[in-house]
């Protein structure tokens, strides 16, 4: 049979073949470019219009950007130089006013041999919202979290630090009433006592005992006042300030939305629909131009505080939106489950209900911030110093009068990295949840 | 928790509010500065250098009227305020002065109930046309595109030009002077009006100002001056004789350099009058004896001020005009100082 | 026994107003009302003080003065003798013809990009991505700043059309112009006849509407699928340009000309608008890129492949499988970009649009000193509009959504 065999199959292979390199067109970068940009006509078109879009972008700011000169004192200095390296006709960027004036676009007018204190707050600031942002963080720095605004407020505007303190213990004697005053004298009381208490104390105590314990100890820094602040630090106190105080004025807007009681709820939907109705722009108008006539006649506190206020309502009626998405998305029987324990409203929500819906909310409320942030450059309009209004006041010199795209650019870039990676970062924290979830 | 920012801010800011009353100097010494409203940044007359200090020819008056008050030129919290929002800044009391290249006019002054307390610059809207156009008057520019700021008495007056020669016109406005400069030189409109303090001082950052002219035309009287709340008159009285003290102190060739020296007691008793040595005017406003001497040591009479800042040396290169004494058949005139 | 028996009916006690849940809700929100009414009273209060104290009363009779300031985008007839109510009305209709251009251009674009992010082709996602991130994470203001100075110095200025050799020269046959200060068109000049094309063309619109219902009913009915688009563009061109010639080109145009200083004849649309209508179409669209993306990863690639296991083709899918089920997902993040994009049109100022914030919110507020009446009125004209947007939105929502029976 064998033989049979050997005339039949003339040939048989006993070895495998060494695997063959695939065709040209099927391999590399050959394959890489046809499968992913020319696989078919369309596509073609495509990609040769992109590649078009690329050259004429780059070929037109690149050369701009990269001749760009570093070391002038003005905008003539710079033309100079120009005329001598490039000819007159060249076009280049004139660098040298960001050299010139970063630490203005930055920072404002603080001092400058205190910049430290801006930087160590933002770093407090970093700390302190760590155990919020990321898991593996000891806990214990929540401590550090509620100290955070008072250091904060106490490193950017400096002064004695007995102010902040004694506010501070404000919330340390509401929180003391809150807890052990249930006991003593019942807790309607306690409640009652927890709101009255505070406010009395800042309003009448807090003034003479900061000026008394600043004369037996005067402990302070260098003040700053608010009209030096500026620049992208001025975005940030805005942006981070308005975030943080919005957030308990949001989850009582969220609350009051989800409530049956007719009264509270019309106030909170009227609240969020009126607020999210208009543009920011015209509430920092009012902020600017009508607050003091809603305000007791007389009463006049200084423009940053005016916005930082009306900033935080604006920010408010958003994160109110961002919580109720999160308060809406627990399952039901988070809800009923709470209910079955026999808690009462609030205590099912502070242990059950909260602590889960705003773990969800965060990636919401991150791009709230991240909105508002972008959003402060509008208050410009009002005459605040933001990086666009420090954009106006540098060219407003002599020296620098004329000057446009470098200026922006530096802005633009400046946003874009802060904004970028926030986003980034949210983006990260949605994959988590939705993982966690499934 | 975190409601406290608030809440601390609320503390300090209290602790340093003002009041709106009408004991604005009381307040002001009671606040250890002045509070100045100034522009957004207009070259020459208002803008921070390098080191962040404001400097301008408005900057100066400021400087001025707080080294009246405090003997201190550096006293003074500078406060930017736009076109839309400084006159609520002033009503409001977050500025106790507001030296901002403000038009003097009957309504406001009247009717929205501010003190113009002088002026410290005799201004006029004018134009600036490329001189490629060959436009020689501003009668010719029937049918041009305008460049403007708006917020400002120039649209007004704009408008009031254009149809009472019965011409057409096509408006731009624009928020920023700097913005209106992008447009014009980039040939988005064929004329640039404001006032012709501001055309010369943007002409002169101009890579080319040879190639760009101002038309002779001047359409409208634009006193610009300080200005306080109406109803505090001790107050005005200050800043009106701060700038009356500089303008005189010209005329009566005191300077920077020669105050000191003059201040020990001279011939001529208007100058100790004004210096302090002889008198009590700083008393009968409420301020010390050397008032005067001191606005002027720290910002030099109004000549200086003027050439420090805007004048012929400086890139910008106004000359006095109008605004020479009127010994030299200009329009600056101080009440004497008896 | 453990039958429950009704509680011994109680005299009403006070305390019950705190302690009883029946009456505890009542009682707070009573508290909230008053508390609620004493804090407007506050502020009505200090207001009426305020103005007392600065001598001024509350009214607005200054919408009845002379405005005294022209505006150059206007769509009603304005001149600096009308009123500042007409001013304000004039900037009503810039902000709405703003927004209205802008949330069709941002939904274009949006569609484009998030379409075009998740395509196969490297580069043209690459670029949609720097598109969509570079817009979404820098300021509005400083985009619509940025497009306006682009527009301004990469376009040519009127006076580059002068002369023998121009600089510039005008594209389509000589009927578009543009320029630094806007691009001009020709315009429509209405002779006689006009009103009839206008009937003819409004009726072939309505023939239009009419085939496509035909052709669903029959698509439904007998499952043939009619031509609609072809009849559709047919409808939509040949009877107007039939009655054009019938009736003697009642309809010509208007070409822009150099005169002057500048074009004149045609339409011109101003740099301003344009500029603003990019910008914020473009900041917008951004946003909508990402809702359109993520919507159409939202239906799930069983459906895709469902329907090519019909035999459906890639387009029909695409029309009747994926975006029917996409759109459920995009729509009400769509509304609320729609609503950003009409606030955020309030920043008009930035480049000189002459919208109802620079109008009334602006120089007639800085002319008159009536601050308190005119915020209150711009407030009022946004927080309208912006529930008329959301409502007309949620209706169109409602009538999409799957209807569960």
């Amino acid at each position: 049979m064998s033989d049979v065999h050997a005339q039949t199959v003339s040939y048989v292979r006993e070895t495998m073949l060494p695997e063959a390199e695939p065709p040209v067109t099927e391999r590399g970068a050959i394959k890489w470019l046809r499968e992913n940009l020319f696989s078919s006509w369309l596509n073609a078109i495509l990609t040769i219009l992109s590649l078009f879009v690329i050259y004429y972008v780059l070929s037109h700011t690149l050369g701009w950007m990269l001749y760009g000169i570093w070391d002038a004192g003005s905008l003539t200095e710079c033309r100079q130089i120009r005329n001598e390296l490039y000819g007159e006709d060249a076009s280049v960027a004139c660098w040298a006013v960001l050299a010139d004036r970063w630490d203005q676009l930055l920072f404002g007018f603080y001092p400058q041999d205190l910049y430290w204190r801006p930087v160590a707050a933002l770093l407090v600031f970093f700390v302190a919202v760590s155990p919020i942002l990321f898991e593996g963080v000891p806990r214990k720095l929540f401590y550090l979290t509620a100290a955070a605004p008072f250091i904060c407020f106490w490193l950017i505007w400096g002064g004695t630090i007995w102010g902040p303190i004694v506010v501070a213990l404000g919330f340390v004697i509401a929180g003391a009433i809150f807890r052990y005053g249930a006991e003593m004298v019942g807790p309607l009381l306690a409640i009652i006592g927890a709101f009255l208490v505070p406010i009395l104390y800042w309003l009448l105590l807090a003034g003479p005992l900061t000026g008394m314990l600043n004369s037996i100890a005067p402990i302070g820094m260098q003040y700053v006042s608010s009209d030096e602040i500026g620049g992208f630090m001025l975005a940030f106190i805005i942006g981070i300030t308005g975030i943080i105080l919005s957030f308990p004025l949001g989850i009582l807007l969220a609350l009051g939305r989800q409530s049956d009681l007719f009264i509270i709820n019309k106030t909170c939907v009227t609240f969020i629909e009126v607020i999210r109705g208009v543009p920011l722009i015209v509430w920092l108008f009012t902020a600017s131009l009508l607050l003091n006539y809603f305000l007791p006649p007389g009463t006049n506190f200084d423009l940053l505080l005016r916005v930082i206020i009306m900033v935080t309502f604006f920010a408010s009626a958003y994160m109110a939106e961002v919580i109720r998405g999160g308060l809406a998305a627990l399952p039901r029987g988070q809800y009923e489950g709470a209910d079955s324990l026999g808690l009462n409203y609030w205590q099912s929500m502070q242990l059950i209900i909260l602590p889960q819906a705003l773990k969800i909310s965060i990636p919401g409320i991150v791009n709230t911030f991240i909105g508002l942030f972008k959003d402060t450059t509008l208050v410009v309009f009002v005459g605040l110093s933001d990086p666009i209004g420090f954009s106006n006041l540098i060219r407003a010199t002599t020296d620098w009068n004329g000057i446009y795209w470098e200026l922006f650019i530096f802005i633009g870039l400046c946003f874009f990295i802060c904004c970028f990676s926030m986003s980034k970062y949210s983006q990260f924290l949605e994959r988590k949840l939705r993982t966690e979830h499934r | 928790m975190k409601k406290s920012v608030l809440l601390g801010t609320l503390a300090i800011a209290g602790l340093a509010a003002g009041f709106a009353s009408a004991q604005t100097l009381d307040e002001v010494q009671a606040r250890g500065s002045l509070n100045c409203g100034v522009t957004t940044g207009l070259v020459g007359f208002a803008a921070p250098n390098a080191s962040g200090e404001w400097e301008g020819f408005d900057v100066g008056l400021c400087r001025a009227v707080a080294a009246a008050v405090f003997g201190d030129a550096t006293a003074v919290n500078f406060v930017p305020t736009t076109g839309q929002t400084r006159f609520t800044a002033l009503a409001s009391g977050e500025v106790d002065m507001l030296a901002r290249n403000t038009t003097w006019t009957f309504s406001r002054d009247v009717d929205l109930r501010f003190e113009f307390v002088g002026i410290n610059y005799y201004d006029g809207q004018g134009f600036m046309v490329p001189r490629e156009l060959g436009v020689a008057s501003a009668m010719e520019l029937d049918g041009a595109t305008v460049c403007i700021q708006t917020g400002t008495t120039t649209e007004l007056n704009l408008a009031d030009f254009f149809s009472s020669n019965g011409m057409s016109y096509e408006p731009v406005p624009i928020e920023t002077n700097a913005e209106a400069q992008q447009q014009y030189l980039a040939g988005a409109c064929d004329v640039y009006t404001t006032d012709a303090s501001g055309l010369a001082a943007t002409r002169a950052t101009f890579e080319d100002p040879s190639a760009h002219v101002v038309l002779p035309e001047i359409i409208s009287k634009e006193p610009l001056g300080p200005l306080v709340r109406h109803g505090d008159n001790e107050w005005g009285d200050i800043v009106r004789w701060t700038l009356n003290a500089l303008i005189a102190a010209e005329e009566l060739g005191i300077t920077s350099a020669n105050v000191a020296e003059l201040a020990s007691g001279t011939d001529n008793p208007e100058i100790n009058r004004l210096l302090g040595t002889e008198g009590e005017l700083g008393g009968m406003l409420g301020l010390s004896s050397d008032w005067a001497q001191n606005a002027i040591a720290a910002v030099g009479n109004y000549g200086q001020l003027f050439e420090d800042n805007i004048g012929e040396s400086t890139p910008i290169g106004l000359s006095r005009g109008l605004n020479a004494q009127w010994t030299d058949g200009g329009l600056l005139y101080s009440p004497p100082f008896r | 026994m453990a039958t429950m028996t009704e509680p011994p009916a109680e005299a009403f006690r006070l305390s019950q107003l705190i302690y009883d849940t029946r009456y505890r809700s009542l009682t707070i929100q009573v508290v909230a009302f008053i508390l609620i009414m004493a804090g407007v009273f506050w502020l009505a209060n200090n207001t009426v003080q305020n103005l007392q104290e600065l001598g001024k009363d509350f009214n607005f009779g200054f919408l009845g003065q002379r405005a005294g300031y022209d505006i150059n985008q206007r769509l009603i007839e304005y001149s600096n003798d009308s009123t500042h109510a007409r001013a304000a009305l004039v900037g009503i209709l810039n902000t709405l013809l703003v927004a209205f251009l802008g949330c069709i251009l941002a939904t274009i674009l949006g569609v484009i990009a998030g379409v075009l992010r998740l395509s196969k082709n490297w580069i043209v996602s690459r670029l949609m991505g720097v598109y969509v991130e570079g817009f979404r994470n820098i300021p509005t203001l400083l985009w619509i700043l940025i497009v306006f100075a682009i527009m301004t110095e990469a376009t040519p200025q009127p006076r580059d059309f002068r002369g023998e050799n121009p600089e510039a020269s005008m594209i389509l046959f000589d009927t578009v112009a543009i320029t630094n200060r806007g691009i001009f068109i020709p315009a429509p000049v209405w002779g006689e006849g006009a009103m009839v094309l206008i009937l003819v063309f409004l009726a072939s619109l309505a023939g239009i509407f009419a085939f496509r219902r035909y052709a669903r009913k029959r698509q439904e009915e007998t499952g043939v699928i009619l031509p609609v688009f072809w009849v559709s563009l047919g409808l939509f061109f040949i009877p107007s340009i039939l009655f054009y010639y019938i009736l003697g080109r009642p309809v010509t145009l208007d070409y822009p000309e150099l005169a002057g200083f500048n074009f004149t004849g045609g339409t011109h649309l101003r740099n301003s608008l344009i500029a603003l209508w990019l910008a914020l179409s473009l900041y917008t669209g951004a946003f909508i890129a990402e809702n359109v993306r993520s919507g159409i990863l939202a239906v799930s690639k069983g459906q895709t492949e469902a329907a090519f296991a019909l035999g459906l083709r890639p387009n029909r899918t695409m029309n009747l499988v994926i975006l029917p089920q996409a759109l459920r997902v995009i729509i009400p993040p769509l509304i609320s970009q729609y609503l950003n994009l009409t606030k955020n049109s309030s920043l008009a100022i930035a480049v000189g649009y002459m919208d109802v914030r620079s109008t009334l919110g602006g120089i007639s507020i800085n002319q008159t000193g009536r601050e308190l009446e005119g915020m209150l009125l711009l407030g009022l004209f946004y927080l309208v509009t912006s529930l008329i947007i959301s409502g007309l939105m949620n209706i169109y929502n409602q009538s999409i959504k799957l209807k569960e029976r």
